[in-house]
């Protein structure tokens, strides 16, 4: 419902699927010299950060981003992942495409859902944004394209309600309902059941601006508190130590966003511990939907501001795997527990 | 599940809830505030259910038992614009002689007659005012007497005038008193000569008007928010009760606006209140996975409002979007959760 929703939509499920090239690529990490010509060298892999983004965070590309607008169908999005995973000499085969794509939206919807505020969703996509300017600290013009966009969103979203990021938190949600799609690194760390459904903890700290619940304050006429009761709420919940930061730099405070596929991840530590363990599996595939016209024209005018880079020479395009072996797709259930720290 | 009591000596008959048998939906609920409607129709043994799952709703009826009887789902009306038609909300309203279904959505106001079988009118929204950046809709449903109250995008409630039977609605005027989206209308029959207040709107930025119903809608005060929106509220014997985004319930005198009672209620957003009037019972359910039952009163000797905490139950792992009670002695709730396919029901009986 929200029309400012699609810049932090793309901006995160973006993240996502940056951190988990990045981890891939570094897997494949050869040292330059001993490399052999189809294998991927770290220079290899910086220029293929570099390449998708600064193609993501092109100035026409986000001013287009950045209108309101109403968010399109699942399959135009997919669309533009598509082309910006392609946007250097990376080559992934659809599998891989697929794959990629289930995990960044299963990770984006667990953040959205595990928000404490609505208005934390702007401090996951901050998290998002300081990272991916560490990956290309070396680069003065992308990181400066970057900062661009850290402006335009303070500038757009700073001064919003908390009503209209509850609208923003409802639209997102909406648009990852029905997805269960079991990630093997949730089910590890116990943020995702079985079943698919992510575990919402009742402990931890509450969210800035919400008291610990339990306590009912009652007053009479003139406003004065006559009586205070404490009530058993059923949680374990503790005061919120301090507010993230909504300014280009500074301390977020929340996890959610940051990146959980890098060897020193910080992970949320208050989980419940239970998981059940139904007897049906849900797995869920995004049916195709054919895109409708007024979406292709969405897509033009979005791809019309994206620059993408044509390989340039006799260099082929370099093949990434996001699965170990070619065997392992066809294994179905255990697939998931194949891909190792996917 | 984790479930925490405060009975107090008064109440020994309630005491721990437990699971019913869930009924199936065939579409999950989209993570929407209010997301339950329930008509209760004890005299013909039946429950009926509404919940809103995007760009359908879903209708049941069911007995008893929870066993599900008869099922309908209703699509908004098509869209000529490329984003499809998302429903706000699904809720019956009683009227004096009729029952009549009203879904809100992003396109308009549709009425049928309570089974969903028939669209007696529908309502365009006019978004000739709107900014580019403000998303046009319709959410917040009441009856009040013989109207329906209607809240939109704007802050405007429209005020449509119901006959006793036939398709003659017509909008015959329209509230101001909000600035920011509705989020949800109250409304209970008046009173009698104290109490005038009849009728409740909240609204994103939090605040509430009150009103006295028609055939003229007076505008009585209103109690302004504090910086988290207001998604559910409810009316009962001039209290008003007030879900905050926040996680906090109020209690207000309607007549006056004073706060009476503020309880640290959840964790997260409050997301739906419902009241067994007869008993004066208050059910507040959250983001947090929690819904709490309340035991609503006036002090005998200065007529203050007091409150007592009854029940609170944990819906593991679900983000409840909707709760209503289901029988008019508050023994019964249903729940509904965001990506939940299932209505999940609760007994104390």
């Amino acid at each position: 419902m929200s029309v400012r929703t699609l810049p932090l939509l793309f901006l995160n499920l973006g993240g996502e699927m940056l951190y988990i090239l990045d981890q891939r690529l570094r897997a494949e990490n050869i040292p330059g010299d001993k490399a052999r010509k189809d294998e991927w060298t770290e220079m290899d892999r910086k220029r293929v950060m570099n390449d998708i983004i600064s193609t993501m965070f092109n100035r026409k590309f986000m001013e287009g981003l950045f209108k309101p607008q109403e968010l399109y169908s699942k399959k135009a999005l997919r669309t533009v992942y598509d082309r910006l995973a392609h946007a250097s000499i990376m080559r992934l085969n659809q599998a891989s495409m697929d794959k990629l794509y289930d995990l960044m939206t299963m990770a984006f919807k667990y953040q959205v859902l595990l928000c404490p505020r609505p208005k934390d969703v702007l401090l996951v996509t901050f998290n998002h944004l300081d990272a991916i300017k560490g990956f290309i600290r070396d680069s003065p013009n992308i990181l400066h394209q970057v900062d661009e966009t850290f402006r335009l969103l303070i500038e757009v979203y700073g001064g919003l309600s908390a009503g209209e990021f509850q609208q923003i938190r409802q639209t997102l949600l909406i648009f990852f309902q029905d997805l269960h799609i079991r990630v093997s690194i949730f089910l590890k760390d116990k943020v995702q059941n079985s079943n698919g459904r992510f575990v919402l903890p009742v402990c931890g700290p509450v969210p800035w601006g919400t008291e610990v619940p339990g306590l009912i304050r009652m007053f009479n006429n003139k406003g004065e508190e006559v009586k205070k009761i404490e009530f058993k709420h059923g949680g374990h919940y503790v005061t919120a130590p301090k507010e993230g930061s909504f300014e280009l730099y500074g301390d977020r405070v929340l996890k959610l966003g940051t990146n959980m596929y890098s060897v020193n991840r910080p992970v949320e530590t208050h989980m419940s511990g239970t998981s059940k363990n139904l007897a049906s599996q849900i797995q869920e595939s995004i049916a195709p939907n054919p895109l409708a016209k007024e979406e292709l024209n969405f897509l033009a005018r979005l791809m019309g501001g994206m620059e993408i880079k044509k390989p340039s020479g006799p260099e082929p395009g370099f093949w990434l795997n996001l699965f170990t072996t070619d065997e392992e797709e066809d294994k179905g259930d255990d697939l998931l527990a194949m891909m190792d720290e996917l | 599940m984790v479930a925490a009591d405060s009975e107090g000596p008064k109440e020994p008959g309630v005491r721990m809830f437990h699971r019913e048998r869930s009924i199936p939906l065939r579409g999950s609920a989209a993570a929407l505030c209010n997301n339950l409607s329930v008509l209760q129709l004890p005299a013909r043994s039946l429950t009926h259910f509404g919940v809103v799952h995007g760009p359908s709703t879903q209708l049941l009826s069911a007995d008893p038992e929870g066993v599900p009887l008869a099922q309908r789902q209703l699509q908004s009306k098509e869209s000529t614009r490329v984003s499809p038609p998302l429903i706000t909300q699904v809720h019956w309203c009683v009227l004096p002689f009729r029952i009549l279904l009203v879904l809100t959505s992003n396109l308009g106001i549709q009425m049928y007659e309570s089974d969903g079988s028939f669209m007696v009118f529908c309502h365009a929204l006019d978004s000739g005012d709107a900014s580019p950046a403000q998303a046009v809709f319709a959410r917040g449903i009441a009856a009040s007497g013989h109207f329906i109250c209607v809240g939109t995008w704007s802050g405007r409630v429209l005020v449509f005038d119901i006959p006793a039977k036939g398709p003659n609605i017509v909008l015959s005027k329209e509230l101001a008193g909000h600035q920011t989206p509705i989020t949800d209308i109250a409304s209970e029959p008046a009173q009698g000569q104290d109490c005038v207040a009849d009728m409740v709107t909240a609204d994103d930025s939090g605040l509430l008007c009150v009103w006295r119903s028609g055939p003229e809608f007076t505008l009585l005060t209103r109690i302004p928010g504090f910086g988290v929106p207001c998604p559910s509220v409810q009316l009962w014997q001039g209290i008003i009760a007030a879900g905050y985004g926040n996680g906090q319930l109020h209690l207000y005198e309607a007549a006056t606006g004073t706060l009476h009672v503020q309880i640290n209620a959840h964790a997260r957003a409050i997301c739906a209140l419902d009241l067994a009037p007869e008993v004066g019972k208050l059910l507040s359910a959250a983001e947090d996975t929690f819904v709490h039952i309340w035991k609503l009163s006036r002090n005998p000797e200065n007529g203050y409002i007091e409150v007592e905490h009854c029940h609170g139950e944990c819906v593991t792992d679900t983000q409840v979007c909707g709760a209503r009670f289901c029988d008019l002695s508050g023994s019964s709730f249903a729940v509904t959760g965001y990506d939940l396919a299932e209505i999940l029901r609760f007994s104390s009986m």
